[in-house]
């Protein structure tokens, strides 16, 4: 096993690579020159010279790739111009309440999505499975910001069981009760969408499952109905589901973007967003290499959670 | 298509769908010559203007600007950019898609590592790099939403090309000589297209929503032009103390999508085989019961098992398949019963209806009884029945491959058998489990239990097979063509395990076959099915020697004899009868040699003699004359 994970980190190194390589090529797109859009005002003919000398940007294209990838790999993102400060450090310090924010709408998706599947399948058109059938629906249609919203509206400013917004874990403030609160409402937004893929994969995954002769066999020996439904069919199901579970690990923790504009969340999302709309480059640029870094890992721990399930993979 | 469209209109939701959408369609594309109020002009004396105000139908914003118009026009919008989205992300998509399925090799390998780096980027993270490096704006807004979803057609269209790159067809033309670029566009791309409709289909919500999305986060469309998501992300600002501007626009996109989501599926559902046949009905714990008639007397009171008119039907959309109609059986304790037939001839029906296992839908038991030990099992409620599976009535199954759960240990599957009808500790039960293989002779069974199915051959897995069957010490051991997947060696080694077993515990096994020579090595009698129904039953020997019935007669005649070259081996003419249309009369007559018109002519009784029954009005052998002698 420890020999199988390694291989899979081995095997990691080509992609961060490529992830690097992409945005790199993407940022190397922008049009005219950027020290122009950094100085402003101040882009006479001397600063600019002087702003592409320092920030290398005079170089080759190759060889400004390589300068960037090395000070990355020192723990040199750059620096924020509009910041004004490390990027890393910006990075570092909002992708915590990012973490949690996709964490927990993650853990949310998988249980919910795949706890509705189930049941959706064992009740195959039965009410149940109408019902459950109807909610995804409308929960893979819906946009994330504009359910935000309405949580908003109802659950805060009608219902007042929970906080508009406020959040300050990034600004050190705040105790667990505190942020389980500011949390409710936005873990669920984010994580509906991804709920409904969950729902409707596992659905799919376990009628497959169900049909399979091994199922007959579990319930041939008298094996409950609960243990062949929630244990033999699920069990294999899950080998189709993990996968799905990888990708959509991967939407909430982009699509935490939106969430965290509308809950005014201090994550990695809106402080890209701001960047984006400030030019900062060099933070979005950071923030994007760090973020899909991130599920680059992550992705190789879901490779090992199904190796571990399914014996057949070879390790 | 029009099969097509039958199928996408039946589907109500699909349907519902589809009718939103070309509604939504229609009043984008009608937008411009509405009598509509300029959806930019501003009004700052009218802000906030309730529904239904005067001018104003869907009431005005936070500039006084007329909500309706502007829905509209951003209902416009951003249909215009998550369709135009879809197309180029369809269109460049494909070509990468089906340059690398077409050329192979190297090509593929290098676009294919490209696609999979992007696929590694959380998808809306790409979206936010490309409009970080083009600037916002709506079209950038576009590219982006594009780009990133270029890779998932890139591998979508590439696996159908790959597949139609080796047809016949396609080597046919390139030794016509046609170029690369001929083949792609005449030969490709016509069967390409229909992946691609449908891959949009299922995609194009999407990239209305991340437009929208990207429109939101205030990246796409700039003031004062707006889609539904620059309205949304305008409106945030006021949604606490006016709430309206923010559904208006929010309520639309919900509205559109869904609408692509019911047809998407609808297409889905209506191009997919599978679905269409209903085949992908789940089955249920138990087989579902609605008899027609009567449950019929017990009459056998020496028997361990009785069948007494059971039949079991499929019921697949307006038709009836009588897989089996109305089969009567008995074994007693100890004996060894053969039911024998060629596939299809309703068999394993038989055998997996007396504990309900029949796949359900579409299996249905429409009459008959199954008594074990005199108790109806048909329609028992399904704590009995389970009390009863693998407990006193035990299956084995043909393919241990597939019956056997790939991803638990063998010997956790023998301790679940177990430990589902006793109360044993997990450890008294594994003990247990090692002591069930090795009497089924499986080498080393301690770790032999620790094993996965994939690790063992076929022999041993159908050895576990029957050690599980064994778990409870059954009463009654149904064995479906146990030996069938085996190699013949294997299947001697297992036929005469099961011997032993019957011989030392007074097991009653019910053996299905399709195989004469393995009946009489096992079995004390034989019963032959056809079409569903028995047609001959008797002790082995007297069958063997003298067939009653002309279908038994041939069905011996294909057993090969060893050393005895001379008899010629003999396949039956024809094929089976559906048994979704029965003729009257005897359902083997079309195959028959010796059939007159009265065969065909109503039903034929079992006529019975002693210990043998057959179903034929001009039998073979006449089984009165052979009881006398």
């Amino acid at each position: 096993m420890t020999g199988y994970i390694l291989k899979r980190l081995l095997s990691a190194i080509p992609v961060l690579l490529g992830i690097t390589v992409i945005v790199f090529l993407i940022m190397a797109l922008i049009p005219g020159d950027p020290a122009l859009a950094i100085l402003g005002s101040y882009a006479t003919p001397e600063n600019v010279a002087k702003l592409n000398r320092d920030l290398g940007l005079d170089a080759p294209l190759v060889t400004r790739y390589f300068i960037w990838l090395g000070n990355m790999l020192q723990g040199d993102f750059g620096q924020s111009f509009a910041l004004n400060r490390p990027v890393l450090d910006e990075v570092l310090e909002r992708f915590g309440a990012t973490l949690l924010l996709a964490g927990v709408s993650f853990v949310l998706c998988a249980v919910l999505g795949i706890a509705a599947g189930v049941v959706s399948a064992a009740r195959q058109f039965g009410l149940a499975d109408k019902a459950i059938t109807f909610v995804v629906l409308l929960g893979i249609s819906i946009p994330s910001f504009f359910l935000g919203m309405m949580m908003i509206l109802i659950f805060a400013v009608d219902l007042r069981w929970f906080p508009v917004s406020g959040m300050k874990m990034a600004y050190g403030g705040g105790g667990f009760a505190d942020v389980a609160n500011h949390l409710v409402m936005p873990a669920l937004a984010l994580s509906v969408v991804a709920t409904g893929v969950v729902a409707r994969l596992s659905r799919g995954a376990m009628l497959e499952v169900l049909r399979q002769d091994y199922i007959r066999t579990a319930r041939a020996k008298g094996v409950s109905e609960g243990r062949v439904i929630w244990g033999h069919a699920l069990r294999s199901a899950m080998v189709s589901i993990i996968p799905v579970l990888g990708i959509q690990a991967g939407f909430v923790l982009s699509g935490a973007v939106y969430i965290e504009m509308v809950f005014q969340w201090p994550g990695v999302g809106r402080m890209l967003v701001d960047a984006i709309l400030k030019r900062d480059i060099l933070l979005v640029q950071g923030g994007v290499v760090f973020v899909a870094a991130c599920y680059v890992l992550f992705n190789i721990a879901v490779d090992v959670a199904q190796s571990l399930l399914d014996p057949r993979i070879k390790t | 298509m029009s099969q097509f469209l039958t199928l996408l209109l039946r589907n109500r939701l699909a349907a519902a769908g589809g009718v939103v959408l070309l509604i939504v369609l229609a009043l984008a594309l009608l937008t411009p010559v509405l009598p509509l109020a300029n959806p930019d002009a501003t009004d700052t004396a009218n802000r906030f203007q309730p529904v239904l105000s005067a001018g104003h139908l869907l009431g005005t914003d936070h500039l006084g600007r007329d909500q309706l118009s502007r829905l509209l026009w951003g209902t416009r919008l951003s249909l215009a950019v998550g369709i135009a989205a879809a197309v180029f992300a369809a269109s460049i998509g494909a070509a990468i898609g089906i340059i690398a399925g077409y050329f192979g090799g190297r090509t593929d390998n290098l676009i294919m590592r490209g696609v999979d780096m992007l696929m590694a980027f959380p998808y809306i993270l790409l979206a936010l790099a490309i409009v970080a490096a083009l600037g916002p704006g709506l079209v950038n807004a576009l590219i982006a939403v594009a780009a990133v979803n270029v890779p998932f057609f890139a591998r979508n269209i590439r696996g159908v090309t790959v597949g139609l790159a080796h047809k016949e067809f396609i080597d046919a033309a390139r030794l016509a000589g046609l170029g690369h670029t001929r083949i792609i566009f005449s030969e490709i791309l016509p069967n390409v297209v229909p992946v691609i409709v449908i891959a949009m289909s299922t995609t194009i919500g999407w990239m209305i929503l991340e437009t929208a999305g990207l429109s939101f986060l205030g990246l796409g469309s700039q003031p004062p032009q707006a889609d539904l998501g620059s309205m949304l992300g305008e409106a945030r600002g006021a949604l606490i103390t006016h709430p309206l501007t923010s559904v208006v626009p929010g309520a639309m996109i919900l509205v559109i999508v869904m609408g692509i989501n019911l047809l998407g599926d609808g297409v889905r559902d209506a191009l997919d085989p599978r679905l269409r046949s209903g085949a992908l009905a789940r089955p249920m714990a138990a087989t579902r019961v609605a008899r027609r008639a009567p449950v019929p007397q017990n009459e056998d009171a020496g028997a361990v098992l009785a069948l007494q008119g059971l039949e079991t039907q499929f019921h697949v959309k307006d038709r009836v398949y009588k897989a089996v109609g109305g089969v009567s059986l008995q074994v007693k304790p100890g004996e060894c019963l053969g039911l024998i037939g060629e596939s299809g001839s309703g068999k394993s029906v038989t055998a997996l209806s007396v504990m309900g296992l029949v796949a359900s839908p579409p299996g249905v038991i429409t009459a008959g009884a199954a008594r074990y030990d005199g108790a109806d099992l048909i329609g028992a409620p399904y704590e009995t029945l389970r009390h009863l599976r693998g407990n006193r009535i035990a299956y084995i199954f043909q393919d241990p491959q597939a019956t056997l759960h790939p991803l638990y240990r063998v010997g956790d599957q023998l301790v679940e058998a177990i430990r589902s009808h006793r109360p044993l500790s997990k450890s008294e039960a594994w003990a247990r489990a090692v002591e069930l293989l090795k009497q089924v002779r499986i080498p080393n069974p301690e770790s032999r239990a620790t094993s996965f199915p994939h690790e063992m051959s076929g022999g041993m897995r159908q050895r576990v097979g029957i050690a599980m069957a064994m778990a409870n010490n059954p009463d009654v051991i149904i064995a479906d063509e146990p030996t069938t997947a085996l190699d013949v060696t294997v299947q001697a080694q297992i036929l005469s395990l099961l011997n032993e077993l019957r011989r030392e515990r007074g097991l009653a096994i019910v053996f299905i076959t399709h195989d004469f020579g393995v009946v009489a090595q096992l079995c004390d009698r034989v019963a032959v099915m056809y079409a569903g129904r028995i047609v001959e039953q008797g002790p082995t020997e007297a069958v063997l020697a003298a067939p009653a019935h002309p279908y038994t007669r041939r069905l011996i005649a294909c057993v090969p004899e060893l050393g005895e070259g001379r008899r010629k081996l003999e396949a039956i003419p024809g094929l089976p009868p559906a048994v979704d249309r029965l003729d009257p009369g005897c359902a083997f007559a079309p195959r028959c040699l010796k059939a007159q018109a009265v065969c065909k002519q109503g039903d034929i009784a079992l006529a019975e003699e002693g210990a043998r029954v057959v179903r034929c009005l001009f039998p073979e052998t006449d089984i009165r004359l052979e009881q006398s002698v």
